[in-house]
């Protein structure tokens, strides 16, 4: 379970999360929707433990992660996978050492066990035989499932991803979607998705959160966020302009 | 609750106690990521294969421009400086004062400058384009020390490829000046290279050593920093590569007269 409570953030004068606060259930996939700007990568990087907030609390099954420094917080990091919004592959290494890096690096598993999981991971998501290419040799659909595939690999508790589907067409999004929903499946982890995918994300989403001027301004199953009453909610997952109350 | 402006004849304080901040602060965290880099150089575990990507990267690849430059260089002092002391009768010298002029300063300074301008740049534009796509981000959740990865490797590489760059430099160095003085301008071989032996002592290669290893430390440490603390985007990365190169360059001159007077 994770807990966030009252989580605040300013950038200099400029707040970003005003007192935010939302619980993820355990091995549920919770996507956080929003306005472009409005914080969700920001309260993403504070779950991840990359930014550390003014004030609030983020609890990590019953362990407040904002006071944990150096090799505490590595020890809740070592729980994690996350899937940068770019990818952020290593682009030096080729498609196969980048997921093998932290079963090499960080699990320290013999090379047999690597190649096994590396071979078993490429294979998921659908990329057997392209483990030999550079990052910077592949289409950006691919770069997004190696990532997903790193980020896999070590078989996290709790995995994050930051706009996983941005810049894909329409078919790689649904790809990408039904792939994580396949994977959730088969290795049952909690997932917190931030994600501009409407109405995609409805159909693998448990949960949806609405983030709007850094607070939570609605959360709950999509079929509850699509019936909502709230202005808010339904101007932005019906793609309303700003200025559509004035015409 | 809003700040009150201030008074016109207060805000020139404002701006130089506003920049006094900025600069201790900036000290403070340029020192930290030292202490921190140390760190990761002198505890497990070691980086062997990222150490050995960097010796490549810092020493190997800048070995043509080392020896084109050490050249010429010592062409150059070769003959300025046969053109001085044949006024005097003494170019006997010549050998001796091209190796001490390169071995003592030229050497450790312009091997250091040199690398700085091909590797260093180099260097602050990888870790840079790394930060900025967020792949120390990933290292970081990972759980995985990017200090390690990215900034142990390349000071460790520094203090071992810049004193074997600078003593390459030397070689060539004084094998211009042998061109010049001995084949060009007819000098003997046996008076530019005797002469050498009797002046030239271990003190004076010492004083070189030291200092190419302590060049090693700051380029590396500068424009790994720099790397680490880009700003924004390309702009961001072009900033910060100038920046660096600027630094290290000014860093080398200063530190270069603070060895030169200790190591008298």
């Amino acid at each position: 379970m994770i807990t966030v409570e009252g989580l605040t953030k300013s950038f200099g004068r400029q707040p970003v999360l005003r007192e935010l606060s939302l619980q993820v259930a355990t091995g549920s996939i919770t996507v956080i929707i929003g306005r472009s700007g409005g914080g969700k990568s920001v309260f993403l990087k504070h779950l991840i433990g990359l930014l550390r907030p003014d004030a609030g609390r983020i609890l990590i099954d019953g362990v407040d992660i904002t006071g944990l420094r150096g090799g505490a917080l590595d020890e809740i990091r070592r729980r994690y996978g996350v899937v940068f919004q770019g990818g952020a592959l290593f682009d030096s290494l080729s498609c196969h050492e980048n997921v093998a890096f932290p079963l090499r690096e960080k699990l320290r598993l013999p090379p047999d066990e690597i190649l096994k999981r590396v071979e078993g991971a490429l294979g998921q998501v659908g990329l057997e035989g392209m483990g030999a290419k550079l990052p910077g040799e592949i289409s950006g659909g691919m770069r997004k499932r190696v990532a997903i595939a790193r980020a896999l690999v070590t078989e996290p508790e709790i995995v994050f991803f930051d706009e996983p589907t941005t810049g894909l067409d329409p078919v790689l999004v649904n790809t990408i979607h039904h792939l994580i929903l396949d994977l959730h499946r088969r290795l049952h982890f909690t997932a917190v998705m931030v994600s501009h995918e409407i109405p995609e994300i409805f159909e693998i989403a448990d949960t949806v959160a609405m983030l709007h001027e850094g607070r939570i301004a609605e959360a709950g199953p999509p079929a509850a966020i699509q019936a909502s009453q709230n202005r808010v909610v339904q101007k932005f997952i019906r793609g309303e302009p700003d200025n559509s109350e004035e015409r | 609750m809003p700040e009150r402006p201030l008074a016109p004849t207060l805000r020139p304080f404002d701006a130089v106690g506003g920049w006094t901040i900025a600069l201790l602060d900036s000290l403070g965290r340029f020192g930290t990521f030292f202490a921190e880099a140390l760190g990761a150089v002198v505890t497990p575990p070691f980086k062997f294969r990222a150490f050995i990507d960097r010796i490549d990267y810092i020493g190997y690849r800048s070995l043509l421009i080392i020896l084109l430059t050490g050249t010429f260089t010592g062409m150059v002092l070769g003959l300025q400086i046969y053109l001085t002391l044949v006024r005097f009768g003494s170019e006997a010298f010549l050998g001796p004062a091209v190796a001490l002029s390169i071995i003592r300063e030229l050497g450790p300074v312009l091997a250091a400058l040199m690398v700085t301008g091909r590797a260093g740049s180099a260097l602050t534009a990888e870790i840079g384009i790394m930060r900025i796509t967020e792949q120390i981000d990933a290292l970081t959740v990972m759980a995985l020390n990017p200090m390690r990865y990215l900034v142990a490797p390349s000071i460790l590489a520094g203090l071992v490829t810049f004193p074997l760059l600078t003593a390459i430099f030397d070689v060539v160095g004084i094998f211009g000046g042998y061109l010049v003085g001995v084949k060009l301008l007819g000098l003997s071989p046996g008076t530019y290279f005797g002469e050498m032996q009797t002046f030239v002592d271990l003190n004076d290669i010492l004083t070189g050593f030291w200092k190419s290893l302590s060049f090693g430390v700051i380029v590396t440490w500068v424009c790994t920093y720099k790397g680490f603390h880009v700003g924004h985007g390309a702009e961001g990365v072009a900033r910060a590569t100038t920046q660096a190169v600027v630094l290290s360059s000014v860093l080398i001159l200063v530190w270069d007269y603070f060895m030169g007077s200790i190591l008298q």
